[in-house]
C-alpha cells in the first residue's frame, strides 16, 4: 500500500509528462502510452482494493503522508493520500471507465493531428481526478480539484482554433472559478475556525462550531460543488463543454468531473449531517437542477446536449441524494458509478453515430441507423433503458431508491421532492426516447452529403461492449454491496426518523409506470420522424430552448454589471490611482531637474556645498548635545 | 581670559575683529578724506605704477619637471624628520630597530629607484 | 626621560597588509627593471598571486582570531572579525577589480593610457595612443590602494585609520587620471577627486585634533572610555565625532558629500570605477561602522538623529537624480550615493545585527557593482565605450545575452527578489527596523521605488526599441573580463537564492574588538 497508493497518481502524471514534455518525438506511440497509463493505474487500483477489502471492516482506511505540503505560520499541511472504500469505489471508476474511453479515443482521434495533445491532457486529467479522491486533506482535494479544472478547460478548447470551443473552454473555466473562490472560502474558514483542514481533524471539530459556522461552511462548499458539477445557479456551462471531443463530453463532462461536487458533499458528510438547513439547501438545488435538465434536455435537438442536459439532471439526482442524507449518501454513490456507466456509454455511442455521420450532432439529420450501425445501436439502447430505469438495467436500483428516499423525507417537503423526483424520471423517459428513436428508429433525414453510414472501427466499439454490460449489471451488482462496502465512511445513521410513505414495491411500480408512460408518448410522437427545421413554439418551450435564459440571466445580472463595475474602476484607475502616480512621477522628474543643475561640475561650488554640509552637520551635532 | 581648550583661541576671535574694524575705519576714513574726483594721471592703471613692464601672462605654465623634483626633496626630507628621533631614542633598542629603519629607508629608496630607471633624474 | 620599547607585531594578524605591501613594492621594481614587454604578464601574475597569498592569510587568521589576540602594533590595529571578513571580501573584490583592470583584449593595450604626462591632443599624445600599451604602474597602484583599504579597516586609532585613508586614496586619484580614451575628462575627474578629498581628508584630521583634546589619546578605546567617564570637553567630542563622521561620509559618497561621485565615476577608466564602486565603498563604511560601533558607541542616542537624516538626504537625493540621467555610467554613481544611504540605514540598526547587514550589504552590492561596470566595458564602439543612454536602445536584439546579463544585474539593484539586491536590502532594513527607525525603512522603500524607474528604463531601452544606427555592438569578452562577469552575476544570484551561508557568515564575524 505504501508505494502502491502513490503510483496511482504518478503514473499518469508521468505519462502525461512524456507526452506534454517529448514533444514530437512521442507523436508515433503517445497514444498507446497514453491508454496504458491508466490501465496500469487500473489494475493497481484493483490490487488496492482486494488488499483493503481484506482488512477488517473498522481498519479500512489506508492513510499516508508522503512529505510536507505547505509549512508556513500554524498552518501545515502534508501531501497526504487516503485509500478508504468511497476513494476505492472512484479509483475504480476512474480508471476503469477512464481506460476504456482512452481505448476509444485512440480510433476517435485517430485522424486529428493534436493525437497526442489530447493524450496529454487526457492523463492529467485523469492524474489530477485520481488527486482528488485520494487526498486525505481539503487541501489536496482543491489541489486536484484545479487540476481537473484545468484538465476540462484545456480539453474543452482542444479544438481552439473553433471559435465556439474557445469561447465554451472560457465559459467553463469562469463559471468554475466561482464555484472554486466559494470552496477556497470554505477551506479558510475550516483553517481559522478549526486550525487544520485534515479530514480526520475537520470531522471531529465540527460538532464544537456554532451552528453558523457549520451552515456558512457548507454553503461554502456546496458552491464549488455546484460549480464542478454544474448545479444551479451554475448549470450553464456544461452543456456548452460539449464543444470538446466527444471522448472528453464522455469521461469528464459525464462520467467524473462533474461528479467530483457529490463526492465533496459525500466526503465531507459529517458537516453536511451537522445542519438540517444545510440539507434542504442541497435537496433543493437538486430538486431544482433536476428539473431544469429535464426541462431543457426535452427542448434540444443537438445529441451532445441532450445528453449533457441529462448529465445535469442526473447530478441532480445525485446531489438529492446526498442532500438527504443517512443512508441516502450511498444510494446517491451507486446512482454515481452507475450513471459513470451508462452516460460514458452513450457520450461514445453519440460520438460513434458522429464519427459515422460526418460530425453531424442534430438529431432530426439523423433517423433509421439501427441498420447501419448494429452495435452502436444495441450498446445505446442498453444505455437508454438504463437511464430511463428500466427493470431490471442499472438505472432502476440506483435510481429508483433515491425517489423513494425523497418520499420518505419527514414533513410536506417529502412528499414535493418526491414529486419533482418522479415527474423528472418521467420527463428523463420522453426525451432520451425521443433521442433514441430519432436517431436509431424511423426514416432516414440525412443531410444530402451522407451516403453511406458506417460503424465504427472495433477500437471503438469494444468500449462501448464493455460499457453497455456495466450499464446492465452495474445496478443489480451494486445495489447491496456497494452501499454495504461504503458504510465506514458514509455513516447511514440519522435515517431513523424519517417515515415510510412508500414501500419499496410502490415505489418501484410508481416510477416505472411513469417512466412507460414518458417513454410511450415519446415513441407515439416521434416514431415517424420530426420537422427538420425548428417549429415555432409556446413561451415554455422557447424557454426550454434557450436554457431557461440561464445565460441571458448571467449577462444581465452578473456580466452587465460587472462591465460598469469595470469600466468604473479602469475610469477611477486612470483618473484617480494613475493621475496621482504620475504626479508623483513629475514632481519626482521636476526634482531631479532642478537638483542636477546643482551638480554643475565645479569643483568649487561642490567644496561650497561640501563646507554648506559641514556646517550643517557639525552645527546639527552641537546642537542635538548642547541645545 | 575665556577659560577651556578652546578658550585660547578667543585672542585669536578678538584679532579678527580688530581686524575686521580696522579695514572698516580705514576705508571709511578713506571715502570720507578723499577728495570727491580723484585726478587720473597717464599710467595710474599700469600694473605696476614703477619699475619694469611686465612680460607675459600671469597664467603662464610652469614645467613639470620642477613638481617631479619637489616630489623627490620631500621624500629625503620626511626620512630625514623620521631618521632624527630614530637616532636618538629608538637606537638603544638594538638589532631589531636598526631593521626596522632599514626596511623604511629601503622602501624609499624603492621611490627613488623607480624614479631613476624612468629617467626622471635627467634633465631632458 | 621615560624609556620607548618598540610596539609587539603580531605578524600573522598583520601579514595580508604586509603580504600587499610587498606586493606592491615587486610591482614597482618589476616596472623599473623588467622589459617593457614582459611587464604586463608579470605585474598580473604578481598582483593576483599576492592578492591570493593575502587571502590565505585571513582566511588562516580567520581561524584563530580571539578577543585576546586581535590587537597588535601597541594597541594601533585591531584584526578583529569584522576587520577579516572585511579584508576578505577586500580582497576578493579587488581581485575581481583587477581582471578587468588587466583586461587587454578589448582594445589595443587595454584601458590605460601608456604616458599620462603627455599633453593631450599632442603628436606625442596621438602616436602613443595608436601604438603604446598601457601604463604597468596600474598594478602596483591598485595593491597599495588595496593594501590601504585593508589597514582602513582594521586601524584601532584615529591615526592610522588617517594614514591608511591616505595610502588608499592617493593611489586612487593616479588611477582616476590614466584613461586612455577620454583624457581630459578623466583628468579632470582625478583633479576633481584629489582636491575634494583633499578637503575631507583636512576635515578628517580636524576632527582628529579635537578628539585628542577630547580623549587625551587617539584610540577608540581611549574615546570610549572618556565618553563612558565623562570626562573631557563634550563640545570637542561632537566636534570632532561630526568632523572625522564627515571625512568618512566623504568616502561613502553620503549627501551633502556626494558631489564628486557622478564626476568622477563617469570620468575614471570604467575598470577603476568599478573598484572605487566596491572596495571604496567597503573601506569607507568599514572604517565607519568601526569609528561609530566602536568609538562612539556610548553616545549612539545623540548621532543617530544626524546620521539618519543624512541616510534620508543621501537615499532621496540619489534616487531622485538617478531619475534624469541619460549616461550609464552617472547612473550608476547616483545608485551608489543612493546604495550608501540603504547602508547608513544598516548602520543605524546599531547591533550585532546592523553591523552584519551592512557587512552582507557591502559584499552582495560590490560584486553585483563590478559586474555592470564589466558589462559597460563591453558595449562599445569605435571611439571606445558606449555610454550614453540612447546607444543602449535595442541591445537586446543585438546581443541578447550580454542585455539579458545586464537585466539580472538592473533587476537586483532595483531589489527583486532571488536576486543578492533584495536579500541584502531586506538585511538592512529589517536590522534598522529591529533599531527602532521604522520611518528610516519607510524612506529607503520609497527611495528603492523611485530608484527602480531608472534601472527599468534602462531594461526597456535594451529590450523593447529597435536598434538603431547607432546601436553599438558588444565586444567578446576576453577571459579576465569573461572572469568577472561570471563571479559577478554567480554571485548576484547565489546571494539572492541562497543567502544563508553569506548571513551565517556575517553574522559570525559581528563583533568588534576595541
Amino acid at each position: 500500500m505504501q508505494t502502491l497508493i502513490p503510483l496511482l497518481v504518478a503514473i499518469p502524471l508521468a505519462s502525461a509528462a512524456i507526452l506534454l514534455l517529448g514533444g514530437r518525438l512521442t507523436d508515433r506511440w503517445g497514444h498507446w502510452l497514453g491508454v496504458l497509463a491508466p490501465m496500469a493505474s487500473f489494475v493497481l487500483g484493483l490490487i488496492a482494493f482486494f488488499k483493503l477489502a481484506d482488512l477488517p471492516v473498522d481498519a479500512r482506511a489506508y492513510s499516508t503522508q508522503l512529505w510536507n505540503f505547505i509549512d508556513s505560520g500554524s498552518l501545515h499541511v502534508g501531501f497526504g493520500l487516503l485509500f478508504d472504500p468511497l476513494s476505492a469505489v472512484f479509483v475504480l471508476l476512474i480508471t476503469g471507465v477512464g481506460s476504456l474511453i482512452h481505448l476509444y479515443a485512440v480510433g476517435y482521434m485517430s485522424h486529428d493531428e493534436g493525437r497526442r495533445r489530447f493524450f496529454g491532457y487526457f492523463n492529467l486529467f485523469v492524474a489530477a481526478m485520481l488527486l482528488l479522491v485520494l487526498g486525505n486533506n481539503y487541501v489536496m482535494l482543491y489541489l486536484g480539484w484545479e487540476g481537473v479544472g484545468l484538465a476540462s478547460y484545456l480539453l474543452i478548447s482542444f479544438w481552439y482554433n473553433r471559435n465556439s470551443a474557445a469561447t465554451a473552454g472560457k465559459k467553463a473555466f469562469l463559471m468554475n472559478r466561482v464555484g472554486d473562490a466559494g470552496f477556497a472560502i470554505g477551506i479558510f474558514l475550516m483553517f481559522a475556525t478549526l486550525g487544520t483542514t485534515q479530514y480526520t481533524e475537520v470531522f471531529a471539530g465540527v460538532a464544537k462550531l456554532s451552528t453558523g459556522t457549520v451552515l456558512m461552511m457548507g454553503l461554502l462548499l456546496l458552491l464549488g460543488a455546484c460549480g464542478k458539477s454544474g448545479q444551479f445557479p451554475l448549470q450553464s456551462w456544461l452543456p456548452d463543454a460539449m464543444e470538446g471531443p466527444t471522448p472528453v463530453s464522455a469521461l469528464i463532462h459525464a462520467a467524473t468531473m462533474v461528479t467530483a461536487g457529490v463526492y465533496l458533499i459525500a466526503r465531507s458528510n459529517p458537516i453536511f449531517s451537522a445542519n438540517a438547513t444545510l440539507q434542504t439547501v442541497v435537496v433543493s438545488v437538486g430538486a431544482l437542477t433536476l428539473l431544469i435538465g429535464c426541462v431543457i434536455g426535452c427542448a434540444k435537438d443537438d445529441i451532445k446536449r441532450v445528453l449533457a442536459w441529462s448529465t445535469v439532471s442526473q447530478i441532480g439526482y445525485m446531489f438529492l441524494g446526498v442532500g438527504l442524507g443517512g443512508g441516502a449518501y450511498a444510494l446517491a454513490i451507486i446512482h454515481l458509478l452507475a450513471h459513470g456507466f451508462f452516460k460514458a456509454n452513450m457520450f461514445l455511442g453519440a460520438g460513434s453515430v458522429m464519427h459515422g455521420m460526418n460530425d453531424q450532432t442534430d438529431i432530426r439529420r439523423f433517423g433509421g441507423l439501427r441498420k447501419y450501425m448494429p452495435v452502436t445501436w444495441l450498446t445505446f439502447m442498453m444505455g437508454w433503458l438504463a437511464i430511463i430505469g428500466i427493470p431490471p438495467l442499472s438505472g432502476f436500483f440506483t435510481k429508483d431508491p433515491i425517489i423513494e428516499a425523497a418520499f420518505n423525507r419527514p414533513g410536506w417537503t417529502g412528499w414535493l421532492f418526491g414529486g419533482v423526483a418522479l415527474l423528472g424520471a418521467g420527463l428523463t423517459a420522453f426525451y432520451m426516447t425521443r433521442l433514441f428513436v430519432l436517431t436509431f428508429h424511423g426514416p432516414k433525414r440525412w443531410t444530402e452529403d451522407i451516403e453511406h453510414p458506417h460503424e465504427s472501427p472495433w477500437i471503438m466499439t469494444i468500449p462501448l461492449i464493455f460499457l453497455a454490460i456495466g450499464s446492465v449489471v452495474a445496478g443489480f451488482m451494486m445495489k447491496t454491496s456497494v452501499v454495504t462496502w461504503l458504510t465506514p465512511v458514509l455513516d447511514p445513521t440519522g435515517a431513523e426518523d424519517e417515515v415510510h410513505r412508500i414501500t419499496n414495491v410502490t415505489g418501484a411500480i410508481l416510477s416505472v409506470a411513469i417512466t412507460v408512460v414518458g417513454a410511450g408518448i415519446a415513441y407515439m410522437l416521434f416514431r415517424r420522424g420530426t420537422a427538420l427545421v425548428e417549429q415555432p413554439a409556446g413561451p415554455v418551450v422557447t424557454a426550454a430552448r434557450n436554457n431557461l435564459y440561464a445565460d441571458a440571466f448571467n449577462v444581465a445580472v452578473f456580466e452587465k454589471p460587472g462591465n460598469w463595475l469595470t469600466r468604473g474602476l479602469v475610469f477611477l484607475d486612470y483618473r484617480g490611482v494613475d493621475g496621482l502616480v504620475n504626479s508623483l512621477a513629475a514632481i519626482v522628474g521636476g526634482g531631479s531637474g532642478r537638483l542636477r543643475r546643482l551638480q554643475n561640475g565645479f569643483v568649487r561650488s561642490y567644496a561650497l556645498s561640501m563646507l554648506t554640509g559641514a556646517l550643517l552637520v557639525v552645527g546639527a551635532f552641537l546642537m542635538v548635545r548642547l541645545g | 581670559m575665556v577659560d577651556g581648550y578652546l578658550g585660547s583661541y578667543a585672542l585669536l576671535g578678538v584679532l579678527l575683529l580688530v581686524a575686521a574694524a580696522f579695514f572698516g575705519v580705514a576705508f571709511g576714513a578713506n571715502r570720507l578724506l578723499s577728495p570727491a574726483r580723484p585726478a587720473e594721471p597717464a599710467g595710474k592703471f599700469e600694473t605696476y605704477e614703477c619699475g619694469l613692464d611686465p612680460v607675459g601672462g600671469g597664467w603662464a605654465q610652469v614645467h613639470i619637471r620642477y613638481y617631479l623634483y619637489a616630489y623627490l626633496y620631500l621624500l629625503f626630507a620626511v626620512e630625514a624628520v623620521f631618521l632624527f628621533p630614530w637616532a636618538v631614542v629608538y637606537l638603544r633598542q638594538g638589532v631589531p630597530a636598526v631593521m626596522e629603519m632599514a626596511i623604511f629607508v629601503g622602501i624609499l629608496a624603492l621611490g627613488l629607484l623607480y624614479a631613476w630607471r624612468k629617467r626622471v633624474l635627467v634633465w631632458q | 626621560m621615560k624609556d620607548i620599547s618598540l610596539p609587539h607585531l603580531n605578524y600573522a594578524a598583520l601579514a595580508p597588509m604586509l603580504i600587499l605591501f610587498g606586493v606592491a613594492c615587486v610591482g614597482v621594481l618589476v616596472d623599473a627593471f623588467a622589459p617593457r614587454k614582459a611587464r604586463y604578464p608579470i605585474q598580473l601574475v604578481v598582483a593576483l598571486v599576492g592578492l591570493i597569498a593575502a587571502f590565505v592569510a585571513v582566511v588562516l587568521r580567520a581561524g584563530k582570531v580571539t578577543a585576546e589576540n586581535a590587537i597588535t602594533a601597541a594597541g594601533a590595529v585591531s584584526v578583529d572579525k569584522p576587520a577579516l571578513f572585511l579584508q576578505g571580501t577586500l580582497i576578493v573584490l579587488g581581485a575581481v577589480a583587477l581582471l578587468l583592470i588587466g583586461e587587454r583584449a578589448l582594445e589595443r593595450g587595454g584601458p590605460f593610457v601608456a604616458q599620462a604626462a603627455i599633453t593631450v591632443g599632442s603628436d606625442a599624445d596621438q602616436r602613443q595612443a595608436a601604438r603604446e600599451s598601457g601604463a604597468t604602474e596600474v598594478f602596483p597602484l591598485t595593491i597599495f590602494s588595496l593594501s590601504g583599504m585593508l589597514l582602513f579597516v582594521a586601524a584601532n586609532d584615529l591615526l592610522t585609520m588617517f594614514v591608511a585613508l591616505e595610502v588608499f586614496s592617493l593611489p586612487l586619484y593616479l588611477l582616476c587620471a590614466l584613461a586612455r580614451r577620454r583624457r581630459l575628462i578623466s583628468q579632470e575627474a582625478a583633479l576633481k577627486y584629489f582636491l575634494l578629498g583633499a578637503y575631507a581628508s583636512a576635515f578628517f584630521l580636524f576632527g582628529l585634533a579635537l578628539l585628542y583634546g577630547f580623549a587625551g589619546g587617539i584610540t577608540f578605546a581611549k574615546i570610549n572610555e572618556s565618553a563612558q567617564n565623562g570626562t573631557g570637553n563634550i563640545t570637542l567630542l561632537y566636534a570632532g565625532l561630526a568632523l572625522v563622521s564627515i571625512g568618512l561620509l566623504f568616502k561613502a559618497a553620503a549627501v551633502p558629500f556626494h558631489v564628486w561621485t557622478p564626476d568622477v565615476y563617469q570620468g575614471a577608466p570604467t575598470p577603476v570605477t568599478s573598484l572605487m564602486a566596491a572596495c571604496t565603498k567597503v573601506a569607507a563604511f568599514g572604517g565607519l561602522l568601526r569609528v561609530l560601533y566602536a568609538g562612539f558607541d556610548r553616545v549612539h542616542w545623540d548621532y543617530s538623529p544626524i546620521i539618519a537624516a543624512i541616510a534620508v538626504l543621501t537615499m532621496l537625493v540619489g534616487s531622485i537624480l538617478a531619475v534624469t540621467q541619460t549616461d550609464i555610467k552617472r547612473l550608476l554613481a547616483y545608485s551608489s550615493i543612493a546604495n550608501a544611504g540603504y547602508l547608513l540605514v544598516g548602520v543605524l540598526g546599531n547591533s550585532a545585527l546592523g553591523l552584519s547587514s551592512v557587512m552582507f550589504y557591502l559584499v552582495a552590492y560590490g560584486f553585483t557593482v563590478i559586474a555592470a561596470f564589466a558589462v559597460i566595458t563591453l558595449v562599445r564602439d569605435a571611439d571606445g565605450e558606449a555610454t550614453h543612454l540612447s546607444r543602449w536602445a535595442g541591445l537586446g536584439r543585438r546581443s541578447p545575452f550580454y542585455a539579458t546579463v545586464f537585466t539580472v544585474i538592473l533587476l537586483s539593484f532595483a531589489g527583486i527578489p532571488l536576486t543578492s539586491g533584495f536579500t541584502s536590502k531586506f538585511a538592512v532594513f529589517s536590522a534598522a527596523g529591529g533599531g527602532d527607525q521604522s520611518w528610516l525603512v519607510i524612506v529607503g522603500v520609497v527611495s528603492s521605488m523611485i530608484l527602480a524607474f531608472p534601472y527599468l528604463r534602462v531594461v526597456v531601452m535594451m529590450w523593447l526599441s529597435e536598434p538603431g544606427e547607432q546601436t553599438p555592438s558588444v565586444s567578446l569578452p576576453g577571459m579576465l573580463t569573461s572572469a568577472a562577469l561570471v563571479i559577478g552575476v554567480v554571485i548576484t544570484i547565489f546571494v539572492g537564492v541562497a543567502p544563508q551561508p553569506l548571513l551565517h557568515l556575517t553574522s559570525e564575524a559581528a563583533n568588534f574588538i576595541r
